[in-house]
């Protein structure tokens, strides 16, 4: 359900409230022994043509919302449904280890991989301990380091992107956010291992490319990717937050919008609703995807594979 | 003290458009460095009296505090290079304005009139005592020095031309980030210009990468903070976040320095600050060193 935690999109309340009024009729007549189906069917249809009206038709702020939602899942989530025999592994080995960003090994279909990426928090309590699942420096080395890692062991690396970006904090800069970045982007340029990057939620700025740079670049169906969250595009623009949803619209920053640049391959579709109505189908159709991704950079020889990924990037740009 | 009685706290936060403001106060503060012969400037650090003369002839640093003027891309090739060895490179690359963003195409003409410039960086090859080398040169001048597309694409082809023809490479960047204006594509400009900085390394080529003020964002992110060597300029703001967005996040002011090239020094990201009378000769001197692997690189 959409409406844990008390949070609400407000483009979805209507459809919220009916959720609500199904599962009350629902628990009322199971604890009163008496039969209402027909009753809940009537109104379960009532809230499919709701959720199909509303999320085939969402703008590109209520995507960007979508994304943020706190149900949507987590990191940890995804690999407890997608992989096999997950490892976690700790730490940078300079400094600490950052639990805003969680990687390790697994096994997908059996084959083993370095998956990892940013961890947001599935409470509050949750949230603070991870930072809101904001990586500083040490989140980016650790990244690296275990990047490094699969290469030694032909590994291919799985990222998986979910951030709002980098975080902006005074020990953040202290330890050189932007050296950490940076390098983090140089290291997946020359990697001599297979990489698959999924932009699962948020795609904030240098945060997001910091893990981000890969063979084949997926995107879930309502995810967003972009150099400057709407509301600070808005306010440098027209020097006001509310005016977010014009700038998420000239930001281009929807998986359909990235599609056409040429800065994703693939769009993920997600179970309608939303990923966080139906983790299980969501992640079923994300494991397709990172299967037969896989499988088909496997394939490309070792020597093509960096030339291929310079040219991919490479190629993203606009002018005369 | 009773001032500070008086000062009202805000009370919420205010996003303000920092980087278009210090864009305008340099474009002011250059049309008084513009003006002709004879004029006085105020020093914005010590607010002493400078006769402008001798402020072009310390190099835009102020002869009484030593703080440092921004300057141009062509005014930096000047200051840098062997006299007239400078070739320019990927001059045709012109910006579009790939999202339709609003004002864009009016914004680029206005910038593209006021430096001379038709992007952010002059890129090619010159001479730095005598030493070949591939140089890339940003202007903060031209829309905060932010790196969309072209800049992003000169800056790459720099570093191609640079290992294709076993050059050392310098950049000087100057720039408030990533190009809000071309979206993602400006996001992309850091992958770009990354792993075209690796073809030097994988040929035992240097890259110098000279940092002024300001570096920040996505440029630091990305080229500005990978050099062999670090330089930066005294007192150039070098920084990820911008300090405003640093303020609101922790709700705190930050100290003093902070985020300035002796700070990032102390904290190890920058190799050495050079004032910028000393940048030309370090710069030499750092290629010297470089020159005996270069030949038997380019020789093997």
């Amino acid at each position: 359900m959409g409406n844990e935690n008390g949070f609400t999109m407000q483009f979805e309340k209507s459809l919220i409230e009916l959720e609500k009024k199904i599962e009350e009729i629902r628990v009322f007549s199971s604890e009163k022994n008496i039969d209402m189906s027909e009753e809940i069917q009537r109104l379960q249809a009532k809230a499919d043509v709701l959720k199909e009206r509303i999320y085939r038709n969402l703008t590109p702020l209520q995507k960007v919302q979508v994304a943020r939602h706190p149900k949507r899942p987590t990191f940890l989530e995804y690999v407890e449904l997608i992989f096999d025999d997950f490892i976690e592994l700790h730490g940078d080995r300079l400094f600490k280890d950052d639990p805003a960003l969680v990687g390790g090994l697994a096994s997908l279909n059996g084959i083993p991989v370095t998956v990892l990426g940013q961890q947001k928090g599935r409470d509050t309590k949750e949230n603070i301990a991870r930072n809101f699942g904001s990586p500083h420096p040490e989140g980016y080395r650790k990244a690296m380091r275990l990047m490094k890692q699969a290469e030694r062991f032909g590994r291919p690396v799985i990222t998986l992107v979910d951030v709002a970006g980098a975080y902006p904090g005074i020990e953040a800069e202290e330890r050189g956010q932007g050296e950490a970045v940076a390098h983090s982007i140089m290291a997946m340029a020359g990697l001599k291992t297979p990489i698959i990057v999924v932009i699962t939620g948020e795609g904030g700025s240098g945060g997001a490319l910091a893990i981000a740079v890969g063979d084949r670049i997926l995107m879930l169906e309502h995810a967003y990717y972009s150099v400057i969250t709407p509301e600070g595009c808005a306010s440098i623009l027209w020097k006001d937050a509310n005016e977010a949803p014009k700038a998420a619209e000239v930001l281009r920053l929807t998986a359909e919008n990235l599609k056409e640049m040429k800065v994703i391959d693939e769009i993920i579709p997600e179970p309608l609703g939303g990923i966080h109505r139906d983790k299980v189908a969501g992640a079923k159709l994300l494991k397709e995807a990172l299967v037969r991704n896989l499988q088909e950079i496997l394939e490309v020889p070792g020597q093509d594979l960096l030339k291929l990924r310079y040219d991919k990037f490479k190629k993203i740009g606009a002018y005369s | 003290m009773l001032k500070d009685l008086f000062r009202t706290k805000p009370k919420y936060v205010t996003v303000r458009n920092y980087r278009e403001e210090t864009a305008r106060q340099e474009r002011d503060e250059r049309a008084k460095k513009d003006l002709p012969d004879g004029l006085w400037i105020k020093c914005e650090n010590c607010h002493q009296i400078i006769y402008h003369k001798d402020l072009e002839q310390n190099l835009q640093v102020c002869p009484k505090c030593d703080y440092h003027f921004r300057i141009g891309a062509k005014e930096r090739l000047r200051q840098l290079l062997d006299e007239s060895s400078f070739e320019e490179l990927f001059a045709d690359l012109s910006p579009t304005n790939p999202l339709n963003f609003p004002n864009y195409e009016k914004r680029l003409s206005k910038y593209q009139k006021e430096t001379g410039l038709k992007e952010g960086v002059l890129t090619g090859v010159g001479k730095i005592e005598e030493i070949p080398v591939a140089i890339a040169v940003m202007d903060f001048f031209f829309l905060g020095g932010s790196m969309g597309s072209v800049v992003g694409e000169k800056i790459s082809n720099t570093f191609e031309y640079a290992a294709a023809n076993h050059l050392p490479m310098i950049t000087v960047s100057a720039s408030g980030g990533a190009r809000m204006q071309e979206g993602i594509l400006s996001l992309m400009q850091m992958a770009k210009t990354c792993q075209a900085r690796n073809l030097l390394a994988e040929q035992g080529l240097v890259y110098i990468s000279v940092l002024t003020d300001p570096t920040s964002g996505g440029v630091y992110a990305s080229f500005a903070s990978q050099g062999d060597i670090n330089l930066a300029e005294p007192g150039a703001y070098i920084g990820f976040a911008g300090t405003r967005v640093i303020e609101q996040t922790i709700r705190q002011t930050l100290p003093e320095g902070f985020q300035k090239s002796e700070f990032l020094l102390q904290h190890g990201v920058l190799d050495l600050i050079v004032h910028r009378k000393e940048v030309r000769k370090t710069l030499a001197r750092l290629l010297r060193f470089h020159q005996s692997t270069e030949r038997a690189e380019a020789n093997g």
